[in-house]
């Protein structure tokens, strides 16, 4: 990929020695890896192997006992959701979390929070600053519809929506962020092949025309191994490869792991 | 249809505008029985108002608040208080600081939001409306030491003129109600009520967006209880014109929440909707029995159907309309324009 605008630059994300338990149930045990600034990297592993966990951590919705998360070199000493967001790290959902009963365009205006100055005075009394701030929200946020080719639907409740499009509007409120880190905790699961093609086009798009780095937690190989830049490989919570997808391929620890070894 | 104020359609101008002739020009104008302004129409704006603070926490932020009784009781006595102990202090002055008062108690009483949800913060939130009362009850310096219990409110007096008739008190409550009314729409609709709603369907994607939650829920009871204190304050000057602590009890809490749950939740036109119906209803059930089975049925009869008949709707609502009687408005709106069309075509 020598053609893309965004050349991969330096770490811009540092995970280093994370380790979450629940309990007594370990998720993740001293996982390290990074992220280069402009790249596509992908998290892999069978069920239960801590992804979901790993991107739970980097966002600050879980709390690990040791380690740390370095952003932009800085090592970020209180990991909240909110501050991550400030930082400029956004993040989809597993199983969906959007706005349900709003409309897809509300949703994705949420995404527009931190481009909001004006308090709620200013909007309550329609002062300038807050119209001009709205419209400059929306003309943004109308951009990343006609984008993701959801304009049709832009006024309907996003509850009312089937599932791929839903993921869709997900990864909108993500982009109106202006996030430069993207965390997609699996974008494509439950999609069928089309609506898959669909997806992987959005991301590389995103990525190239933007240049949003993105880690993707994602289950069908076909599609890691197409659109990711690097992989990192879980196992129990911890790593077991880490590389291009063709090195991934060819690491026997990451053969037993997917197709199980003989004892 | 293209918005012309940003948030506004053109619609939305045209009925803003049929509705402010009407209340403003048309009703004043036909309608001279004082009973319909200090019977109906009075309470009805007034219980409108505390029902957009109720939608407001309830409805657009999704905090299952009970307590605007109480908050309503904060304005109320705080209005009293001031035009008491803070001479040539303008009505409409101590109407705004006494919704200030009720929007502290607001936030005092929301902290709990941060920590606990649903049924359980209903229940933290009920220590509003008992502490209020309590609180004014027990200080004999909110009541300016009243032994009777019952005080007589002060005459509103807007820059020198009394408004004292039904008609006069009426027209106050037009104008700080219509632009009270405005502003929320301008909040729901805007910034500050998709980040509300964005705490009320869920609230860590809200959170991974920078909407802070401690803020948006502190703020949303600030600005619930603000409208809850003004519309407490106007309660008890125009409607009730006495202030006595009972008045505010938890069955006021409750009517307001089953104004917001009939009108429809996360609506501003189904405030007015709900306090309408349910204010309404009893009236129009007692004339029904005076006027129908002329007086056959016991009043404490028609009581006990009014009461039946509440809880039916509620649950009716809560399964097959949880947007209430404001959604059903709409779509019965959309069928009409529709058939008209099919009419023409």
């Amino acid at each position: 990929m020598a053609d893309r605008n965004f050349a991969i630059g330096g770490p811009v994300l540092e995970v280093k020695n994370i380790s979450l338990s629940f309990g007594g149930v370990k998720a993740i045990t001293d996982t390290s890896f990074d992220v280069l600034e402009h790249e596509i990297r992908a998290i892999i592993g069978p069920n239960g192997a801590g992804k979901s966990s790993m991107l739970n951590c980097i966002n600050g919705i879980y709390k690990p006992q040791v380690g740390s998360v370095t952003y932009k070199g800085e090592e970020i000493k209180k990991v909240t959701p909110n501050i991550m967001a400030q930082k400029g790290i956004s993040r989809t959902f597993q199983n969906l979390a959007l706005f349900k009963r709003m409309s897809v365009l509300d949703n994705i205006l949420v995404g527009r929070k931190l481009h909001t100055t004006s308090n709620f005075m200013e909007v309550a009394l329609q002062l300038p600053k807050a119209k001009r701030e709205e419209k400059v929200n929306r003309d943004r946020c109308e951009e990343i519809v006609e984008f993701l080719e959801i304009e049709d639907i832009k006024n309907t409740p996003v509850g009312k929506l089937p599932y791929g499009l839903q993921k869709k509007v997900e990864l909108g409120r993500a982009l109106a962020t202006d996030a430069n880190l993207i965390l997609l905790d699996e974008p494509m699961a439950g999609m069928n092949v089309e609506e898959k093609r669909e997806m992987c086009r959005f991301i590389l798009k995103v990525n190239d025309e933007i240049g949003t780095t993105m880690v993707l937690i994602e289950h069908d190989m076909g599609v890691v191994m197409d659109i990711s830049d690097r992989v990192v490989v879980l196992d129990y919570g911890k790593v077991i490869g880490d590389g291009t997808p063709d090195e991934v391929r060819a690491n026997q620890r990451v053969i037993d792991a997917y197709l199980g070894v003989e004892h | 249809m293209k918005p012309i104020f940003m948030t506004y359609t053109r619609g939305d101008l045209i009925n803003l505008a049929i509705l402010l002739i009407v209340g403003v020009v048309v009703i004043p104008m036909t309608v001279s029985s004082g009973y319909w302004y200090t019977s109906i129409l009075i309470p009805w704006l007034c219980l409108a108002l505390a029902t957009i603070g109720q939608q407001i926490i309830m409805g657009y932020t999704g905090q299952l608040a009970l307590g605007a009784a109480g908050f309503m009781a904060a304005g109320a006595f705080a209005c009293f208080n001031l035009i008491l102990r803070v001479p040539g202090i303008p009505f409409v002055g101590a109407l705004l600081i006494s919704g200030l008062i009720a929007a502290a108690f607001g936030i005092l009483f929301g902290l709990p939001s941060l920590r606990v949800r649903g049924i359980y913060l209903m229940v933290a939130t009920l220590a509003s409306q008992f502490f209020i009362i309590w609180m004014i009850d027990k200080f004999g310096w909110f009541k300016n030491y009243d032994s009777s219990g019952i005080i007589t409110a002060q005459d509103i007096v807007i820059m020198g003129k009394p408004f004292t008739s039904p008609i006069e008190m009426y027209l106050v409550i037009v104008a700080v109600v219509t632009p009270m009314t405005l502003i929320a729409m301008n909040m729901a609709r805007g910034s500050t009520g998709r980040n509300w709603m964005s705490v009320r369907d869920m609230d860590i994607a809200a959170e991974s967006m920078g909407v802070s939650l401690l803020k948006t829920k502190l703020q949303a009871f600030a600005i619930s209880s603000f409208y809850c204190g003004v519309a407490g304050a106007l309660f008890a000057f125009t409607y009730l014109k006495s202030l006595e602590p009972v008045a505010f009890d938890i069955k006021l809490s409750f009517k307001v929440l089953f104004m917001v749950i009939l009108g429809g939740l996360g609506t501003i036109n189904g405030a007015f909707i709900g306090a309408g119906f349910i204010l309404l209803f009893p009236v129009l059930l007692n004339y029904i029995g005076n006027n129908v089975f002329h007086g056959a049925i016991d009043a404490t009869i028609i009581s006990a159907i009014e009461q039946v008949v509440f809880g039916v709707l509620m649950i009716i609502f809560m399964i097959y309309e949880p947007l209430g009687m404001a959604k059903l408005w709409d779509t019965t709106k959309t069928k009409i324009i529709g058939l008209i069309n099919n009419k023409k075509s």
